[in-house]
């Protein structure tokens, strides 16, 4: 068994915390070749070599891959898979793109999102939003598997694996990039941050928003939203945790003004510390946080911020 | 232009989900079912290109079971043209995997030729994330995913996709597969002389044989549980006893 990683390169930059947590889900399954590909490629490639447990790094370079483009990268990893047994990836938003595309066309089944290696065929992925959890067992020749960062701890460092150029199958030429609009932020990243301050629908507003940024900024977290909040306009949709936003397990996570919907339940609740803040003591939030504080949010979380 | 949308019949997401005791799956004997909510919005989307002059005809299909005849008669009821059931499980409880739904999506592509497919991010009950692609695999199409911005300009479609951290905007040569996520657009609710007249509007039934589909899965389902609960936790009395606990458990 051996496998081949897809490494979430963004702009020629590894994101090593995705990457390396996708290297010890995978741990367990055969040597790890870690595959780097984007229009530049090769600072992420010696980032790469450096993950503990990765034993090779191939990287592909080509103004094609760029951009995450999914028809690219699809066509250069089946060029590559007959080599390996699991072709895998972190389950971003990119790795959502490609995998299932590659699955496709090796005629196998992808496995989204696994949340736990059992064995080389076997894996556990929660499915209704995360209110139940399903053991898959793949027949196919080949596994095609992302996932889910959060609950896999990244891979530590190692001396660099060695690293290979590889070429790059010719441009199916289906999609251009136009653009990037991609949030500028010196706060930590979401799916990665050790605290998540997170504002829901309670907060009122946009302008409001600002006393979660502020504790979110006392506390060196990331900022999250539930849908409630995007959808109402007051947090940006990459803000947004549950399941259809992004999945996130930090060290602390504080809820405020937020109910606690299944949807945004199956985002946080592998979180260590969970802190609810809610004026409403029937809200759902409160039966998964650990600390409950019943009270208005414009007292509590501005006194918060100033006692931490 | 026709467009092809598929829609998926699953648990209403307002419905609590129940695991079976005996871990064989979730019960959805006598559960209320409705569309599911992405695919809401990809036939929303296809009814907007019409009303704009972009598209001629919406045709919905859907892949399961015989009452997926009611997810579609919502579909129509939106605001599709027809219709096109392909039964290909009998039991309720059978979700037909992505690659197998690809499959018998390819071939319905290939007798309508439509020049987009617009389909769901995803399903809310498996969360796999996936036909869209493999359809688009299959057919050696481009593929657009997560789409919050649709544009058709003549051979291509720009798509703003939403991505980890933030927004890309790509050009898919047409045809496309587009699979739309939350942000693009609010789905109408069908009204009762809309209803009414949904009933009249063309059902084909169809059998996955009919397209020459294997649809048995490539994964088995070893078992299905609750997930783990978290242990109750504690409502503090003021903000100092919530710095405290937090200072305690070395949390801050």
């Amino acid at each position: 068994m051996a496998v081949l990683l897809l490494a979430e390169v963004n702009d020629g930059v590894l994101a090593r915390d995705a990457t390396a947590k996708a290297v010890t889900a995978s741990a367990s399954l055969g040597p790890v070749t870690v595959l780097c590909a984007g229009g530049s490629a090769s600072g992420a490639a010696d980032e790469a070599a450096k993950i503990a447990g990765v034993t090779k790094v191939l990287c592909a370079e080509d103004a094609s891959l760029g951009h995450r483009l999914a028809e690219s990268t699809a066509a250069l990893i089946v060029s590559l898979a007959s080599d390996y047994s699991h072709i895998v990836a972190p389950a971003t938003t990119d790795a959502k793109n490609v995998l299932p595309r590659v699955a496709a066309l090796l005629d196998v089944m992808v496995i989204s999102d696994v949340s736990d290696v059992v064995d080389g065929e076997t894996f556990e992925r929660p499915i209704y939003a995360g209110n139940a959890i399903q053991t898959v067992k793949s027949s196919d020749a080949t596994k095609v598997v992302s996932f889910r960062t959060s609950t896999f701890d990244a891979a530590s460092e190692q001396a660099a694996a060695s690293i290979e150029t590889i070429g790059t199958p010719a441009n199916p030429g289906l999609s251009e990039w136009v653009e990037d609009k991609l949030a500028e932020s010196d706060r930590p990243e979401l799916t990665s941050a050790g605290i998540v301050v997170s504002g829901g629908r309670g907060v009122g507003s946009e302008d409001d928003f600002n006393i979660i940024e502020a504790l979110a900024d006392k506390l060196g977290a990331a900022v999250g939203a539930s849908r409630a909040a995007v959808d109402s306009g007051f947090a940006p949709n990459d803000w947004q945790v549950g399941q259809t936003g992004k999945v996130v397990a930090p060290d602390l996570y504080i809820a405020v003004g937020i109910s606690g919907a299944i949807q945004h339940l199956a985002g946080m609740k592998d979180s260590k510390i969970i802190v609810a803040i809610n004026k409403d003591e029937e809200a759902p939030i409160f039966q998964v946080a650990d600390y409950g504080l019943v009270a208005d949010l414009f007292d509590a979380v501005p006194e918060l911020t100033e006692k931490l | 232009m026709k467009v092809l949308v598929p829609v998926k019949r699953v648990i209403d997401y307002n419905v609590k989900v129940r695991v079976k005791a005996d871990g064989s799956g979730v019960d959805l004997a006598n559960v209320k079912m409705s569309m599911n909510p992405f695919d809401e919005i990809a036939v929303e989307e296809a009814i907007r290109l019409k009303e704009a002059g972009q598209v001629d005809e919406i045709v919905a299909v859907s892949i399961g079971v015989k009452q997926a005849q009611e997810t579609l008669r919502t579909a129509l009821a939106m605001g599709a043209d027809r219709a096109i059931l392909v039964i290909a499980a009998d039991d309720v409880h059978t979700d037909l995997e992505p690659l197998a739904v690809a499959k018998i999506l390819a071939a319905v592509v290939a007798e309508e030729t439509p020049g987009l497919v617009l389909c769901g991010k995803q399903a809310i009950d498996n969360d796999m994330n996936a036909t869209g692609q493999m359809l688009s695999a299959l057919l050696g199409w481009s593929q657009a995913t997560f789409a919050s911005e649709v544009e058709i300009e003549g051979d291509s479609a720009k798509v703003t996709r939403e991505v980890d951290g933030g927004l890309q905007t790509i050009s898919a040569k047409m045809p496309t597969v587009i699979t739309v996520d939350l942000r693009l657009n609010e789905p109408r609710y069908a009204s009762l002389p809309n209803i009414m007249k949904a009933k009249r509007k063309p059902l084909d039934e169809k059998t996955a044989a009919d397209y020459g589909v294997d649809v048995s899965p490539r994964l088995e389902v070893l078992k299905t549980e609750e997930p783990a609960v978290r242990a109750a936790g504690m409502i503090v009395g003021s903000v100092d006893e919530l710095v405290a606990k937090l200072k305690d458990a070395g949390a801050v």
